[in-house]
């Protein structure tokens, strides 16, 4: 009987298992692991990573490596995987890319002895260093990426070091993204927790009335909202005119692409996710508590801060992490109403994915975002027994 | 009376972006501001006249219904095995089914774009259906397991005991007592679907673009009134769906309580 209902029941289980395996399981996996795959040197220059194996990565290598290396990038030439190969080395150190394309079109120049030939060349041939870094990426796997994402770098005698200045921008992005996401979740408690109280101590009738009108924005679209805002911040906008109909202003501000801009929109996405769960905690607490406290002479203020707010603070947890969570992957708004200092983590890697094509950090900033994402999940789940993510459907 | 009042202003910082998104929609001007100096129809005239929009409506409607049926077919199937079965695990197959909810929705955009590469599913209404199926799944998994933790078992058994082969059991039994998961998690289904954008920046061009994603492209070009109309038909959508919610939550509760008069309000 068992082995029966169990083969029904993986019938019926693997045509989903399969789906999301298949297209969300194992391209995430793959997506990830490129984050420290290294395959450009070993796929290009095979025989030249076969003969760096042996070098003691002191002084240079034998001529055979340098023989190797003409013929190979020559051949890369020909069947054009020269691009992917000159991009990832100048990546790792600039000038690479003018180096490997100049050696590949003096193909018919050079001949044996090839040392000699490529030294003559150019002499960065004849640098230990320049060996070094592709004695470095033979192996398989390559830090690069991940130490990129925290401004790392590795010098060329192979110590880790901290980037170039100018490329040093991911330490502050991180950071970035911390911070708003940070205070739009301090904003969202702040303005979602009176409204979930006043709400659950309105009549029937008030409160559903109330909790409309946090369900339609909420059921709206984030891309609606934020283009909503998107409109209402433009200059000759609606808040615009209406601040200097009132004469607040004189001249239109600056309202959209800017950090304000983000922080509007991204509370106005977010309250909703934090006045939800609360309302359901805020309707579960019996009243006769609050007269407890009251009949027993606490205060106002004495009876909310000993009696109330501990009651509430699991629904404050389980929406602040929500919130927590779902803003530090923000990209749309950020994007929309942003300028070019306010936006965040996936910003970056929507860029490398769709601008440079730079598969290895798109994918090292996905998965410290995703490593992020994890930590902010496991901390709710110790914090608040039974979180569950989908479970603001009110 | 501090806390009404704040509240008030919360709530019309909610409502007040999605309200004043209807009159700058029926604007006869071109600038997006109020107040308007007249109203028309033109932007809604220019919407339904233009072949983009058009192509992105049907195109929204094509990818949400089908992602619709898809989800909830395989979402009940592998709630309703996972409620059969008797097997360990059953809560880490769960968890990895829902993993899509938990990660950031940019890094599965990226993964899902670097693995249809593959198998040439980029640009097609097939990978943005596949895609917003793995997007929206978890929800009819959850909806339809939360229905079945009050489904009582014995039902089957007797349902064997009088003779009822299992796909009798599962019509005339099983279906009718979890429909109102399956009606949720299909609504949700299309609503996820319908509103889905960071996953069709990715893995879509203009011909395979939804609602979302035209609009999304309208933003980045010229701020239209045009956009204004779209978003309000966005709005309108959204609205019903959010009312047709409601309906299904209001006769599930009148079920349960003609079930079981005893249990409170």
């Amino acid at each position: 009987m068992t082995t029966r209902s169990n083969r029904l029941a993986a019938a019926l289980i693997a045509p989903l298992l399969i789906l999301v395996v298949a297209s969300f399981v194992v391209p995430l996996a793959v997506t990830l692991y490129t984050a420290i795959g290294n395959p450009e040197v070993r796929d290009t220059l095979p025989r030249t990573a076969a003969g760096l194996r042996a070098w003691n990565a002191e002084g240079l290598p034998a001529e055979q490596a340098f023989e190797a290396i003409a013929s190979e990038l020559a051949q890369a030439q020909e069947g054009q995987s020269i691009g992917q190969l000159s991009r990832r080395l100048n990546f790792e150190q600039l000038g690479m890319r003018a180096l490997l394309l100049k050696t590949a079109r003096a193909k018919d120049d050079l001949g044996t002895p090839y040392k000699d030939a490529l030294i003559a060349l150019d002499p960065r041939w004849g640098e230990t260093d320049t060996w070094r870094l592709l004695h470095r990426n033979v192996a398989a796997v390559t830090p690069l990426y991940l130490l990129r994402s925290l401004d790392l770098s590795v010098a060329p005698d192979g110590s880790v070091v901290h980037a170039p200045r100018d490329e040093s921008v991911f330490r502050a992005l991180f950071a970035r993204t911390f911070i708003i996401s940070f205070w739009v979740t301090v904003l969202c408690v702040v303005l979602g927790y009176p409204v979930a109280y006043t709400l659950s101590t309105l009549p029937p009738r008030w409160a559903n009335a109330g909790l409309a009108l946090v369900l339609v924005p909420f059921w709206t679209s984030i891309l609606v909202r934020t283009t909503a805002w998107f409109i209402l911040l433009q200059k000759e906008g609606p808040v615009n005119a209406l601040l200097q109909s009132m004469q607040i202003v004189d001249a239109p501000l600056t309202l959209i692409f800017t950090r304000f801009a983000v922080y509007v929109a991204m509370v106005h996405v977010l309250l909703p996710f934090v006045i939800l769960p609360l309302y359901g905690v805020m309707k579960g607490i019996d009243p006769v508590y609050m007269r407890a406290a009251a009949s027993l002479g606490a205060p106002g203020w004495k009876r909310f801060l000993r009696v109330y707010l501990p009651m509430t603070m699991p629904g404050v947890a389980a929406g602040a992490l929500m919130v927590f969570m779902l803003a530090v992957g923000f990209y749309v708004t950020p994007a929309l109403v942003g300028g070019p200092d306010d936006q965040m983590v996936s910003y970056f890697i929507a860029f490398f994915t769709n601008q440079t094509i730079n598969w290895g950090m798109a994918a090292a900033l996905a998965l410290l975002l995703l490593a992020m994402t994890a930590v902010i999940v496991t901390v709710a789940r110790l914090v608040v027994p039974g979180f569950k993510v989908g479970a603001v459907n009110l | 009376m501090i806390h009404r009042a704040f509240t008030a202003v919360v709530l019309l910082f909610l409502i007040a972006p999605i309200i004043v998104i209807f009159p700058l929609s029926f604007s006869s001007g071109e600038l997006l501001t109020l107040p308007t100096p007249g109203w028309s129809w033109r932007w809604y005239r220019d919407f339904f006249g233009n072949a983009q929009w058009l192509l992105a409506t049907r195109n929204s409607f094509i990818v949400g219904i089908a992602t619709m049926i898809l989800a909830t077919l395989l979402g009940t199937l592998c709630a309703l095995g996972i409620f059969l079965g008797r097997f360990r695990g059953k809560a880490l197959l769960v968890a990895t089914l829902t993993t899509p909810m938990i990660v950031p929705v940019i890094v599965t955009a990226v993964a899902i774009y670097f693995g249809f590469s593959f198998v040439g599913l980029n640009n097609t209404l097939t990978g943005l259906v596949l895609a917003h199926t793995v997007l929206s799944v978890p929800y009819v998994l959850l909806t339809v397991l939360a229905t079945l933790t009050t489904f009582d078992r014995n039902l089957l058994k007797a349902a064997a005991t009088c003779g009822a082969p299992p796909h009798v059991a599962f019509t005339r039994i099983v279906l009718p007592l979890i429909a109102p998961g399956v009606a949720t998690g299909a609504l949700f289904a299309f609503a996820t679907s319908f509103d889905e954008l960071v996953v069709a920046i990715f893995i879509s061009s203009p011909g395979q673009f939804t609602l979302p994603r035209q609009m999304f492209a309208g933003l980045r070009e010229f701020l239209s009134p045009t956009i204004a109309a779209a978003a309000v038909l966005l709005i309108v959508c959204s609205v019903l769906l959010l009312f047709a919610n409601e309906m299904l939550r209001a006769r599930a509760k009148a079920r349960t309580i003609a079930a079981d008069p005893a249990e409170p309000n």
